[in-house]
């Protein structure tokens, strides 16, 4: 083993200083747990994790208010949350009697979505502000937890073309229209008036694809309870063109 | 070896100088490893102890056909994350387009559509039009995780990109390399801020606070990976794009109906 000359001495001190300097400096100044999975902070994920939810979700609201859930499901508005229009309501699930959520009675709510905008989908139903009853809150004639919607869609493909062709192709082409639509004899001479009902309620699809349903085996199943959550089942699945 | 340099000669060859260096180096090393074990071993998390996030990855997928403008999710966003109210900070905010006869697409976003689009006061003879809502896309190959001098933004293990608030020092660097504009600098708190998802909801299995309040579920939420998730089906049965794909930034928040001029 070589003897150390003296000259590197003072520089090896000098490295052995600027090493610890070096592994001192790092301790203090990179912060702890930063690198344990990447080039970050691993506690900065349970740092935003922790942050406290303003916004409920519906499955809570659904624990005390089921009865409007369910008086919500009978119509169109079934797929909104109710926090959709009543705000967030995580402090008033925890403190039902003090912090209560707010409840929009004025036009200018409903008009954020129902009012006529050519930038919204057609099928929409939309309304021209200033010409439907203004001045008069919505609520007045409409119930906002089960509007009714005034359009018909029924049966035969004389009026109802587009549909009946994609029924044509589909899974679904041998079901009448009446197997899910009410149609009113009347809506025959009278469509404008005499509306046919769309189905409202997830039972319409269920009565065929529940797991319990008396229907042919070949038809695919699904547990009402467990599929789909809040949604209604055309809210993910087209009914007169079922993917295959 | 045999050679010994002595004081009065103080040349050391150079094959000893290297070789003696070449000795010590596994000492540095493992000086080096055993300061960083301590590190390796501490226990990080103070969320949900029972959320792994190495097995997840997550996602977004926003049906433009069925988006009603209607700005919920911006408003809810604002809400559930504390975002400033000023109409230039957003985490998520939803744009118009109006794609005219001739001539580029006009977009406006009036405070983030949260108090709804008035009607285009001039005759521009528009050929269609539509809502786009926006938001951080999460992407996988993050410009803005990039350019963090600092480390304070990154991509966690479940694919979300996140700000780590006690560690930014707001250089705005983010704000800058951000191809889709999602990022902005917090008023009070002097942090860059953005979108997470609601990482806080999807944590404890609650959706996103936008996806929750979606009138017409034009938002979408859920794994990338499994056939089982909501966003896999989405996929399946849209024709989705991603925005700006030729930055190749591989965004995870896919847009079904989004034509060429969204961007």
């Amino acid at each position: 083993m070589a003897r150390i000359p003296q000259q590197m001495i003072p520089v090896g001190i000098i490295g052995v200083l600027l090493l610890a300097t070096f592994i001192i400096a790092r301790q203090i100044f990179v912060p702890e747990t930063f690198g344990e999975l990447g080039h970050y902070r691993a506690a900065a994920i349970g740092e935003v994790a922790a942050q406290p939810a303003v916004y409920a979700g519906f499955a809570v609201c659904l624990e005390c208010h089921e009865d409007v859930y369910l008086h919500k499901q009978t119509s169109s508005h079934t797929g909104l949350a109710c926090e959709t229009c009543h705000g967030p309501a995580a402090a008033h699930a925890q403190a039902p009697d003090e912090a209560l959520p707010t409840v929009p009675r004025g036009r200018e709510h409903c008009e954020l979505c129902h009012s006529y905008n050519a930038a919204r989908p057609s099928g929409f139903p939309q309304i021209l502000a200033d010409r439907h009853n203004p001045g008069d809150p919505c609520i007045t004639c409409h119930d906002a937890h089960a509007p009714r919607m005034p359009i018909a869609e029924g049966d035969c493909g004389a009026c109802h073309g587009e549909i009946a062709h994609q029924k044509a192709v589909s899974k679904h082409a041998r079901l009448e229209c009446t197997q899910c639509h009410v149609v009113p004899a009347e809506h025959f001479t009278n469509p404008r008036t005499v509306a046919a009902a769309r189905p409202q309620a997830r039972d319409v699809c269920g009565a065929c694809h529940a797991r319990g349903a008396d229907s042919s085996r070949e038809i695919p199943r699904i547990d009402l309870d467990t599929h789909g959550g809040r949604y209604n089942c055309w809210d993910c699945h087209y009914p007169h063109l079922p993917e295959a | 070896m045999e050679e010994t340099p002595t004081n009065s000669t103080p040349e050391m060859p150079r094959r000893d100088f290297l070789g003696a260096c070449l000795r010590t180096l596994p000492t540095v090393v493992a000086v080096a490893i055993v300061v960083d074990s301590g590190r390796l071993l501490a226990d990080d998390t103070d969320g949900d102890p029972g959320y792994k996030p190495e097995e997840h990855s997550y996602g977004m997928g926003v049906d433009i056909h069925k988006c009603i403008g209607c700005g919920r999710c911006a408003e809810a966003c604002k809400r559930e994350n504390d975002v400033p109210r000023e109409p230039i900070f957003f985490r998520t905010w939803v744009e118009r387009y109006a794609v005219p006869a001739e001539g580029e697409a006009r977009v406006d976003s009036p405070n983030g559509g949260i108090d709804g689009f008035r009607p285009y006061d001039d005759d521009t003879e528009t050929i269609r039009t539509f809502f786009v809502p926006k938001l951080c896309n999460h992407c996988e190959n993050a410009p803005c995780v990039q350019v963090c001098p600092v480390g304070a933004t990154f991509q966690s293990p479940d694919g979300v990109v996140l700000v780590d608030a006690n560690y930014c020092v707001g250089c705005r660097y983010c704000i800058q390399a951000c191809p889709y504009g999602a990022r902005y600098l917090h008023p009070e708190k002097k942090v860059a801020d953005k979108c997470t998802f609601c990482y806080h909801r999807i944590t404890k299995g609650a959706l996103p606070a936008c996806v929750e309040v979606c009138p017409t579920q034009a938002r979408v939420f859920g794994e990338v990976g499994p056939r089982s998730s909501p966003l896999h089906r989405f996929l399946r049965f849209n024709d989705c794009t991603t925005l700006k794909s030729w930055l190749n930034t591989k965004p995870k928040v896919f847009y079904a109906g989004a034509g060429d001029e969204v961007r």
